[in-house]
C-alpha cells in the first residue's frame, strides 16, 4: 500500500465538515488553556489602538491621511536629499580632477582613462550621489511607519478598491514592498493564499516605482516640472508630481487587475483575515540604523555592481566605430524613429533597453550616451544636467514621458527572474514583461500625440 | 558537526519571530509590524555554552493546514527537515488565538518549546500568564520572553540547551477530537505507521489525510522520488 492509496482510503471515510471539527476542537482547547493559565488584573481594556483605528481606517479620514502620509514621506525624501546629493556630486567631481591628473602623471593611454574614469567612475558615482541620499531618508521613514503598524491599515483601507477590481486586499502590502524593490515584492506575494489573486499581484507589482526608479523620477520632476519654482516650494511641487506619478501607477494597477480578472484570470476575490496589530512604538534608533545602513547599503552595492559594467560597456560602444559612426550611434539611429513617436528619442530607448538588468542605471547610461556625442562636460550640478537634456531637444513632455515610461515599462531582470521562480511558468513571466511594455508604449504615445495636437510642444 | 543544532522559529504572523531571530543571531533581518513580512527562510547562528545553534526563521502563519505557499513552506520545514527544536513564538497579548498554532505544531513534532513573546506589553495590559500551568497542560516547556527588550533570554537558551542535551524531555499532550474523528484516525493510523515508520507522526499524518491535504500528498511523493534518486545514485 502506498501513500496515494492511503489517501483515497482516508478520503473515503472522511466527511466535509471534518476540517471545521478539527479547527473548532483546537480553538476550544486553546480557550480552556487560557481559562486556567491566564488571569487579568486590569478589567478595563486598552482602547488606544481602537481609538487610533477609528481615525486611520475611518471612511472619511482614511484616504486623506494615507495621501498625506505618502506626501510627507516623499517630501522629506526629496527636500532632504537635495543638498547631500549635490554635495556628493561636487565631491566626486572634485575627486575626478585628481584622478585624471594621476592618469596624466602616469602617462596612461586615453582609452584607459576613458573606460575607467569617464565610463566606470562617472557612472558609479552618479548612481551613488543620486540614489544614496533619497534612500537614506526614504527607507528609515518608511520602516518607522511599518514598525509602528500603519501598513496593515493601508491594506484595510484599500481592501474595498481591490475587491472591486477582482483582486486581493493584501495586494496593497505587496505594493508597499514594491516601493523598496519589485523583486522582493514579487516574493512577498506569497502571503496571498489564492493563486489567481497572487498572480494579479505579481503581474501588476511593477507599476509601483521601486527605489531604482526613484532617482530618475525625482531628478526629472525637479528639473522639468518644478523648474519655475525655487526653495522649499520647489520641493513641494516636485513632491506633488511624484505623488501624482505614484497615484497614476496605482490607477494603472487597478485597471490592469480589473482587465485581467475579467479575461485571463477570471474569478471572484476570496475572503481573508487581515490582522490589525496593535500600534507599537518602534525602536526608533534600531529601525533607523537598520534600514538606512543595512538596506541602503545592500541596494547601493547592487546598483554599483550593475552600473559599473554597464557604464564600461556604454563607453566602449560609444567609442568603437563601425564606418564613421560609433556602435552606440548606430543603435540610437535605429531606435530613434520609434522613440520619436512616443515623444522620446533613440538615446532614451537605448538607455531603457541597456537598463534591463537594473533600473538604477537608465539615467546614467542616458547621460553617457548624450555626453559621448557632444563635448564632455562635467556634471557637477543639476543645472548642468538640465542643459544636457535641453541640448538634446528635451521639453517638459519629454521629461513627463520618460517618467511615465520608467513607471510603466517592463520589470528589471532580477524581478523577471523572481517572477519565473515564483510562477514557474514561461507564459506568465512573458506576460509580466508584455503587459507593462505595451502600456509603456501606449501611454507616452497618447500623451505626446495629444500634446502635439493641442500645440503644447 | 557535533554540538550543532537546528532551531526553527514558528508562530503566527507579527508575533515578533524576526525580532527574536535578530536578537538571538545578531543579524539584521528586516522587521515590521505587519502580518506576512517574512516569506522565505532566514538563517543565522547563535552560540550558547558549548553548543552552536542554527536558527531558522519560518514565515509566520495562522495555521499549518497548507492554505498558502508560506504555510506549506513552514509546515514542510517542521515535518520533513526535522529541526532539533521547534520554537513556537506566541503573542502574549492574544494568547488564545495564537495557541491554536502551537497545538498544531505539537501534533507534528516532539521537541517543541512554547515561547510567549511580548510579555512586557501583556503585563502592562494586566495580562498575567502562568507558564507552569501551561507547561503541565501542554507537556512541553513554556518560556516567557520579550524579544525587543531581551527579557527572558537566559531562561530560553537554557531550556533549549537542556532539551537538546536530553536533561528534559518533551511529551506533547495531543488534542483529543470527537469520538467519530478519533475512530477514523485509529482506522488508518496503523497502516500509516507501517508505511512511514516513526519518521513522521502517524497521528498527524492520519489527520492530514482525512482532511484531504493534497499538497502534502504531492510533497510526500516528491520527496520519495528524490530519496529514490539519491539511493540509486549512491
Amino acid at each position: 500500500m502506498n501513500m496515494k492509496e492511503l489517501y483515497s482510503e482516508a478520503q473515503a471515510i472522511s466527511s466535509p465538515q471534518l476540517r471545521d471539527d478539527i479547527v473548532q476542537q483546537l480553538y476550544s482547547r486553546s480557550r480552556e488553556l487560557c481559562d486556567v493559565g491566564v488571569s487579568y488584573t486590569k478589567t478595563k481594556a486598552d482602547t488606544r489602538t481602537e481609538k487610533l483605528d477609528a481615525i486611520f481606517t475611518s471612511k472619511i479620514w482614511g484616504f486623506p491621511i494615507m495621501l498625506t502620509m505618502l506626501g510627507v514621506v516623499f517630501y522629506l525624501t526629496i527636500a532632504g536629499a537635495n543638498i547631500p546629493s549635490s554635495m556628493l556630486a561636487e565631491f566626486f567631481g572634485w575627486l575626478e580632477n585628481y584622478i585624471t591628473s594621476a592618469f596624466q602623471f602616469l602617462h596612461a593611454p586615453d582609452w584607459l582613462h576613458g573606460i575607467l574614469v569617464l565610463g566606470l567612475y562617472r557612472g558609479s558615482t552618479w548612481v551613488i550621489s543620486v540614489m544614496l541620499p533619497p534612500m537614506a531618508i526614504f527607507f528609515p521613514t518608511f520602516a518607522l511607519l511599518e514598525n509602528y503598524g500603519y501598513l496593515p491599515r493601508v491594506a484595510f483601507n484599500m481592501d474595498r478598491l481591490f475587491k472591486f477590481v477582482g483582486a486581493h486586499g493584501k495586494q496593497s502590502l505587496t505594493m508597499a514592498m514594491g516601493f523598496g524593490c519589485n523583486a522582493a515584492a514579487v516574493m512577498s506575494s506569497r502571503i496571498i493564499e489564492s493563486p489567481r489573486e497572487r498572480m494579479l499581484a505579481i503581474l501588476t507589482n511593477n507599476f509601483v516605482p521601486c527605489n531604482g526608479r526613484w532617482g530618475t523620477l525625482i531628478v526629472l520632476a525637479s528639473l522639468f516640472m518644478a523648474a519655475s519654482f525655487t526653495g522649499g516650494f520647489k520641493s513641494l511641487v516636485t513632491t506633488g508630481v511624484i505623488v501624482g506619478i505614484v497615484l497614476f501607477g496605482i490607477v494603472v494597477t487597478f485597471f490592469v487587475s480589473w482587465a485581467l480578472s475579467k479575461t485571463l484570470l477570471k474569478g471572484v476575490p476570496t475572503h481573508y483575515t487581515l490582522e490589525l496589530p496593535p500600534y507599537r512604538r518602534p525602536k526608533f534608533f534600531d529601525t533607523v540604523i537598520r534600514s538606512s545602513l543595512t538596506k541602503s547599503w545592500t541596494v547601493l552595492v547592487r546598483a554599483v555592481k550593475v552600473a559599473a559594467p554597464a557604464a564600461i560597456l556604454t563607453w566602449v560602444f560609444a567609442n568603437i566605430h563601425i564606418g564613421d559612426t560609433s556602435i552606440l550611434l548606430h543603435a540610437v539611429g535605429f531606435l530613434d524613429p520609434f522613440g520619436k513617436m512616443l515623444g522620446l528619442d533613440g538615446y532614451i530607448m537605448l538607455a531603457f533597453i541597456l537598463g534591463l538588468p537594473a533600473n538604477e542605471i537608465v539615467l546614467p547610461i542616458l547621460l553617457m550616451g548624450y555626453l559621448s556625442t557632444g563635448s564632455l562636460t562635467e556634471v557637477d550640478s543639476l543645472v548642468d544636467l538640465k542643459q544636457i537634456f535641453l541640448d538634446h531637444g528635451w521639453t517638459w513632455v519629454t521629461a513627463l514621458n520618460v517618467m511615465l515610461f520608467s513607471l510603466l515599462h517592463y520589470p528589471c531582470g532580477t524581478t523577471l527572474v523572481n517572477i519565473y521562480k515564483e510562477t514557474k511558468s514561461k507564459k506568465w513571466t512573458f506576460l509580466a514583461f508584455l503587459i507593462p511594455t505595451v502600456l509603456a508604449i501606449l501611454v507616452p504615445f497618447i500623451v505626446y500625440q495629444t500634446a502635439k495636437l493641442f500645440g503644447w510642444v | 558537526m557535533i554540538n550543532s543544532y537546528r532551531i526553527a522559529l514558528a508562530g503566527n504572523p507579527n508575533t515578533g519571530k524576526s525580532t527574536l531571530f535578530n536578537a538571538l543571531t545578531g543579524l539584521r533581518q528586516h522587521t515590521g509590524n505587519w502580518a506576512g513580512k517574512t516569506v522565505s527562510l532566514a538563517e543565522g547562528t547563535v552560540k550558547h555554552k558549548d553548543k552552536t545553534y542554527q536558527i531558522i526563521d519560518l514565515p509566520g502563519t495562522y495555521s499549518l493546514f497548507s492554505n498558502s505557499v508560506d504555510e506549506e513552506v513552514a509546515r514542510n520545514y517542521i515535518v520533513f527537515e526535522k529541526p532539533d527544536v521547534t520554537l513556537v513564538v506566541l503573542d502574549a497579548t492574544s494568547l488564545e488565538r495564537n495557541l491554536n498554532l502551537a497545538l498544531q505544531v505539537l501534533e507534528m513534532t516532539r521537541n517543541v518549546i512554547v515561547c510567549i513573546n511580548l510579555i512586557d506589553e501583556a503585563e502592562k495590559k494586566g495580562i498575567n500568564i502562568n507558564e507552569r500551568i501551561l507547561t503541565r497542560k501542554l507537556g512541553v516547556p513554556v518560556v516567557k520572553i520579550s524579544a525587543r527588550n531581551k527579557i527572558g533570554f537566559p531562561m530560553l537558551l537554557d531550556t533549549i540547551d537542556r532539551l537538546v542535551s536530553g536533561t528534559i524531555e518533551c511529551n506533547p499532550v495531543q488534542t483529543t477530537y470527537s469520538e467519530e474523528i478519533e475512530e477514523k484516525i485509529t482506522t488508518i493510523e496503523s497502516k500509516i505507521r507501517s508505511l512511514v515508520g516513526n519518521s513522521i507522526s502517524s497521528r498527524w499524518l492520519a489527520l492530514r489525510l482525512l482532511d484531504g491535504d493534497e499538497a502534502l500528498l504531492n510533497e510526500f511523493n516528491r520527496r520519495l522520488v528524490l530519496n529514490d534518486q539519491v539511493r540509486r545514485e549512491a
